[in-house]
């Protein structure tokens, strides 16, 4: 009985909060399917600003019309899937081997990687500017994708990952006579999923949401990434509420997609990086 | 041991990723390094000249950096808390594996899903200070509370982004968190009931102990983001009003982007990274004496 009642407190203490936590959201999208008349007199009406009245698509016409949404869109799904495939690749490779082969410099490299989780890349963007510079990257998508290719933490995940693997399975595969890289591909990355899956997701969110790097490299407003895109749409006047609720909301689809399918994985990267750290 | 025979394939692994690491990453890290001991703008690279300390002397009496320095460590200092104590509390309240609890933990976690450039443009619009075009002004009104001018006064600007902020990434501690509660054991908390344990003796006996290590762990990520402020401040206030929301990497990014002062916003990029650095071993270390 006791049980019960307390159950009953988390509900109602939950959907109120939810609710509450959700409003700033609830808010944006239901003011992108209002007139922008309606929002302005919902909002001194109170609870009304969140309830969808006299729904219209005009706000969703006037992005498309005014700016290039669907092609920023599809400039970040673009370069950022690119730039994630690589970084599977690479990282996993890299952490492979720290794991699972005995060779001079390992200790070192490993140290390296170590070392260089605690670097924060805000404070080497400008000099990587520089060097993005030189090599005349600026407005192309090789100074997005390529210089993150490499990423430490993910080495490190992908190696705490195969440690676990058993040398049995590894060696059983050479001596069949596969070599070392198709005992890697065919035997270690099957049974590796989770992990890619987790890398891919964690770095997907990461980078769709990056803002200093593309705002310093991207200056060519056809090449432009959403985020650049939405703040881009944000600041040029006019600026109506309507329009630019409908652009936050279609900039948060793509995410809200990748989500329902792999929330799971995103949940298990950040709550296993707590209990191992 | 065992795998001696096949090394030499190692290096074929580790290949691509070390020269990319020494291309991008080490040597930028480097050329940071250096750049701040030189007198170097990127519009006049010919006369770059060595200046020895310079930059730095000059960093410790320029207002504007001093100013930036102050309100990172602020935004770290009151963020850190509100948010951590948030999650924790939020985690608190969907530990219990109830029918469409995983209704509730999405619904604190989907701040996260929307990008902070999102939330900060929306929040914009949220904080506008005219109370017909401002929805939180608009709602205070209509409850009969005082208006505030949030992101357009000097004074309540920094506390207007600490509240969204706070507000848009707690989800992800309370993750953290989440499965560092779910890791105590139950029978701990049966043991003490049968004791007479009373909610919050069990709170403090078993709660904290065993989530103590993942909290820490949590202080130190919360940290170690709160210095990194950037998007914030430069969606919402680009830095004002009157520099009360000016950050370190935003001092960065207006020294050597726009101004294109490249000596002298590396020798901040360093002080930076000294500071993040300081603040994540002063924590282990703190860990590791208890």
């Amino acid at each position: 009985m006791k049980r019960r009642r307390k159950h009953v407190v988390l509900y109602i203490v939950n959907t109120f909060l939810a609710l509450l936590y959700l409003s700033p959201l609830i808010w944006m999208t239901v003011s992108a399917f209002k007139p922008e008349n309606r929002i302005f007199s919902d909002m001194s009406s109170g609870l009304m600003a969140f309830l969808p009245r006299n729904t219209t698509l005009d706000n969703f016409e006037t992005v498309f019309l005014r700016s290039n949404m669907l092609k920023y869109i599809r400039n970040s799904i673009f370069y950022v899937s690119i730039l994630v495939c690589f970084s599977m690749v690479v990282n996993s490779m890299f952490g492979y081997a720290l794991a699972k082969f005995e060779f001079k410099g390992k200790n070192l490299l490993l140290s390296l990687i170590l070392a260089l989780l605690v670097l924060p890349l805000e404070s080497i963007l400008l000099s990587l500017f520089f060097v993005v510079n030189r090599l005349h990257w600026i407005d192309s998508y090789l100074a997005l994708v390529v210089p993150f290719i490499v990423k430490c933490f993910d080495v490190y995940l992908f190696r705490q990952f195969f440690l676990d693997i058993p040398d049995e399975l590894v060696e059983a595969a050479s001596i069949d006579g596969a070599s070392p890289f198709r005992t890697f591909i065919q035997v270690v990355v099957p049974i590796s999923k989770p992990v890619f899956a987790t890398v891919f997701i964690l770095d997907y969110v990461a980078y769709w949401s990056d803002f200093m790097w593309p705002l310093l490299v991207i200056t060519d407003s056809n090449k432009r990434t959403v985020q650049l895109g939405i703040q881009a749409f944000f600041t040029e006047p006019p600026i109506y509420y309507g329009p630019v609720m409908a652009a936050l909301t279609i900039a948060s689809v793509p995410m809200i997609v990748l989500f329902l399918f792999l929330q799971k994985y995103y949940v298990q990267g950040i709550s296993t990086s707590g209990i191992k750290g | 041991m065992r795998m001696r025979k096949t090394s030499h394939y190692a290096y074929f692994f580790v290949l691509p990723g070390v020269i990319l690491l020494l291309m991008f990453l080490i040597s930028s890290a480097v050329l940071a390094m250096g750049f701040s001991f030189m007198d170097f703008n990127l519009l006049r690279p010919g006369d770059a000249t060595f200046c020895g300390l310079d930059n730095y002397t000059r960093l410790f009496q320029d207002k504007s950096f001093l100013k930036a320095l102050k309100n990172t460590l602020y935004f770290a200092a009151v963020v850190v808390p509100y948010q951590v104590s948030l999650a924790f509390a939020l985690a608190l309240l969907v530990k219990t594996n109830l029918k469409g609890i995983g209704l509730f933990r999405s619904a604190y976690f989907s701040p996260l899903v929307t990008s902070m450039s999102v939330v900060a443009i929306l929040w914009t619009f949220i904080y506008n200070p005219n109370p017909t075009q401002g929805l939180l002004n608009a709602l205070l009104t209509k409850a009969g509370l005082p208006t505030s001018a949030f992101l357009r006064s000097a004074d309540t600007a920094m506390n207007s982004i600490i509240f969204m902020s706070g507000w848009h990434s707690a989800g992800y501690q309370m993750m953290i968190l989440l499965a560092g509660l779910q890791a105590i054991s139950e029978e701990l908390y049966e043991a003490a009931s049968i004791d007479g344990a009373n909610a919050i003796q069990k709170f403090f006996y078993i709660t904290i102990p065993g989530i103590k290590n993942v909290l820490i762990f949590v202080l130190m990520i919360t940290t170690i983001n709160a210095m990194k402020l950037f998007t914030q401040p430069y969606v919402m206030t680009s830095g004002g009003p009157k520099e009360s929301t000016m950050t370190l990497t935003y001092f960065i990014y207006q020294q050597g982007f726009q101004f294109r002062n490249m000596g002298y916003a590396s020798s901040v990029s360093v002080i930076f990274f000294i500071l993040v650095v300081g603040i994540s071993i002063v924590i282990k270390k703190l860990t590791k004496a208890r």
